[in-house]
Formats: C-alpha cells, structure tokens, sequence
C-alpha cells in the first residue's frame, strides 16, 4: 500500500481499495447483460471510468498513471472503436447491410432471454463501454494534469522543461 | 403523478438558484442536484437505462465541473451592461415563449403517448418485432445497437472528436514553441 | 402543464445562457436546457401507467414464445429513450470540452469574465 505525499488518509485510500473492484465487477455486469436489463455500453463504460476516477482521488494521479498510462488508454479507446467499426463492417460481409446482425439471423439465432443471444448486440455493446470508459477516463486524467500545472506557475506555457 | 409535479417543481427551484447565486460552487453543487432529480424522474418515467446513464453521467459531470471552479477566485462580475445586448435578449427570449407557447397547445394531453395517435409508428414496429427481429430482451438496447446503429456510430465519433479537442486545447506545450 | 413547467425550465436555462457574462455560469446555463430537452423528449413517449419497454419471462406467452399484446399495448416508447441515451453521453463530451476551453482562458487572462476577455485582446 502507498502511503505518504500524494493522496488522501489512510482511511480513504483503505476503503477505497476495497470499493473499487466491487465498482469494476459492476460495470463489467452492466456492460454483459445490456442487451437483457437495463444498462449497456454507455453506462456499464461510464462506470468502469469512474472505478478509476475514484482510485486517481484516493491515491493521486501518479499511481493511477502507473496501472494505466495515458498511451494505453488513448490504446483502448480507438481499440473500442475499432470493434464497432469491425462488427459492422462484418455485418456489410455476412449479412449483406452494413450492421446487419448477421449473427443472429444467419448462425446463431439462440434462445431469447439467455446471455449467449441476440447476436452482435452483446459484441456491439463491449466495443462501446470499452470506448466510452476509456475516452471518458482520458478527459477526466487530462483535466486533472492540466489542474495540476496550472496551480503552480504563473505563465502556463513556461518554465516546464 | 403528484410526484412527476413536485420533482419538476424542484427541479426548476434548483435551476433558478444555481442560475441566480453569486457563489460558482454553489451553483455547480445545484446543477448536480438537477441533474440527480433528473434521474429520478426517468426512473418514474419508465425509462431505467435512462436512470442509470444519467446518475453516473451527473458524478463525471459533477466533478470535471467542480475541477473548473475549485480554487480559482471567483470572479465577481460588475454590472455595466450594453443596452443594444439587453434589448437583443430580451426580444429574443420573448420571440422563443411566445412561440413554445403556440407549440404547446397543438401536443396531446400529457399520458397519451404520441406515437400511438400516428398509424405505422416505428416505434410500434420495434414493441412488437424488435424481441424476433433482434433476439434482445431489452427494446432500447435492440433500438441503438441494431434498428439505429448509424446513431450510434455517430455518437462514438463526436465522443471520439470532443476528447481529441479537449486534449488538444489543454496540451501542455504549444508546437510551436517545440519547432 | 408538465410540459409547460418543462418549457419554464428550458426558458431559465435560456436566459442563464444569454444575459450571464460568467463563462461557467454560460456553461451552467447550456447543461439546464439539455436537462429540459431530455426530459421533454421522454415525456412525449410516456403513457399512463406504462411499463418500461424491457421483456422478462412474464411478457411472453409460454407456449410460442410470441410477445403478449399486454406489453406491445402498455409499454412506453423506446425510440426517445435511444435517442435520449446517446445524447447524455454527447452532452458529457461537450461539457468536457466547454470546460477545457473554460480552464484555458482562465490561465490566460486570470478571469472568466467575457466582457473582460474582449477587452484585454489588444
């Protein structure tokens, strides 16, 4: 456990230790049973960032920086991206339309209301929660290093380097 | 529907404050508590997705909007305001009531939704089709990733586009000073 | 009357964003009106007593596994609610870029005060 300069109490940095993967596993389920529950890759990608949002409070910006650096997840965010775009495009190849769910009509019509169902809609729904958390961590890492030189010193464009 | 009423009715006591107080961190903690009732009120509106994006929406928004305000000091704006400006508002937000105004007695009756007054609605399509169609048990989910996937697509560019703005505008260094 | 209390939030968001000169206090004023549009959109699919438009166990019937009329005739509409969807997490990214734009000016010209701004670019 880091302990010392950057950071809040221990207290916080404890709990928040313990909050954060139950936050994870919750975003995690939010994202996989979108296409049966409420939720979805919006919300289940907006709350993996914020398991990370409240780790870069408890810890400071440089342990969280550690575990995930700025260029993977900027990595991850075309990834997301990259899936949407390549599950539609696969649609366009197998089922004749660009996002056709090519899946469910074609190869694997499945039984409604089961996790393994509905076709690309669950493939479609991890591509989104992954680019929406990761952007979403990206705006909130790049808003608090900005806070951060700018407390400092007067002329923000000086000085560094 | 008593309680559709009392959400609103806070939700506009909480708008006129955050919009009035002088203090920035006042009003941003009552934008914050909109966007909360907000939730709430999807949630008796029957729409839980909603619900759910809009509270962890309101957190993120909730703390990038106290970044900007916390520790700078608040600017107290003085009031020499230019008569031409005041005259264009004014004319301007009387032109917008006046016409919602006439907009608002050609909408049906709140509870009646609109689309069942119109024959062939999609949205009937996507009630009745949308579980054989998709094989997804939730309609909005089957709505945005299946019947309306270019939305989406959409929607992921302009995200994509906002935070290359953003991380472009707040870069440390400006280029030029790097060539 | 709840959509002219819809319209009545929509119009303080309004008038924050135009007569305001505190750049934050603008921005305030543009998240108002995106909560008043929100709310307005999924008000027009909203029916009484309407279930929410997600299909359990109960809503089919058993033996061909066809959707009952009872939901096809009491949900409320899931086209807004899509909509609505996407653009709460657009409204996230534009917030995010108003601010960033917001904390620039700031250190530049140590104000957010837009009628000081004009003035100071000499």
């Amino acid at each position: 456990m880091i302990d010392g300069m950057k950071g809040m109490t221990v207290i916080v940095k404890t709990i928040s230790s313990w909050v954060k993967l139950l936050i994870f596993l919750f975003g995690i389920y939010i994202v996989l049973f979108g296409h049966l529950t409420p939720g979805g890759g919006f919300a289940g990608g907006i709350i993996l960032a914020s398991s990370y949002v409240l780790l870069m409070f408890a810890y400071g910006r440089e342990f969280v920086e550690a575990n995930l650096p700025l260029g993977l997840a900027s990595k991850l965010d075309s990834v997301g991206a990259f899936l949407f775009a390549l599950v539609a495009i696969l649609g366009f190849a197998f089922g004749g339309a660009f996002f056709a769910n090519f899946l469910y009509q074609n190869y694997l019509p499945g039984e409604s209301l089961r996790l393994i169902s509905a076709g690309t809609i669950p493939l479609s729904n991890i591509a989104i929660g992954l680019k929406v958390g990761a952007s979403l961590f990206l705006i909130i890492l790049t808003l608090s290093i900005c806070c951060h030189y700018e407390a400092g010193s007067e002329e923000p464009n000086d000085d560094e380097e | 529907m008593l309680i559709l009423y009392v959400l609103m009715l806070f939700m506009i006591i909480a708008a006129v404050i955050a919009v009035e107080t002088r203090n920035l961190l006042s009003a941003v903690i009552c934008v914050g508590s909109i966007g909360f009732v907000g939730s709430l009120m999807f949630l008796f509106l029957c729409a839980p997705d909603i619900a759910i994006t809009q509270i962890v929406v309101e957190v993120l928004g909730l703390i990038i909007l106290i970044r900007a305000t916390i520790s700078r000091d608040l600017t107290f704006i003085s009031g020499d305001k230019e008569f031409f400006g005041v005259v264009v508002s004014i004319v301007l937000i009387a032109v917008i009531f006046l016409a919602g105004m006439k907009v608002l007695d050609t909408l049906p009756a709140f509870g009646t939704a609109i689309f069942t007054q119109v024959p062939d609605a999609a949205s009937q399509v996507y009630l009745s089709e949308g579980l054989q169609r998709t094989g997804a048990a939730n309609i909005v989910t089957s709505v945005i990733l299946d019947f309306r996937a270019y939305d989406t697509l959409g929607e992921a560019t302009v995200l994509f586009t906002s935070i290359l703005g953003a991380s472009a505008i707040l870069r440390k260094k400006s280029r030029r000073r790097l060539g | 009357m709840l959509y002219a209390l819809c319209f009545l939030l929509f119009m303080i968001g309004l008038y924050c964003a135009i007569t305001k000169k505190n750049m934050v206090k603008i921005v305030i004023g543009i998240m108002v009106m995106e909560y008043a549009v929100n709310l307005f959109l999924i008000m027009l699919g909203y029916r009484t007593n309407g279930i929410a438009p997600i299909i359990g166990k109960g809503d089919l019937n058993p033996e061909t596994g066809q959707v009952l009329s009872s939901f096809i005739n009491g949900s409320v509409d899931p086209l807004p609610q899509a909509l609505v969807l996407t653009s709460i997490v657009i409204s996230l990214g534009s917030l995010a870029l108003m601010i960033s734009l917001c904390i620039r000016i700031y250190g530049k010209y140590r104000t957010f005060d837009i009628t000081k701004i004009r003035r100071l670019r000499g």
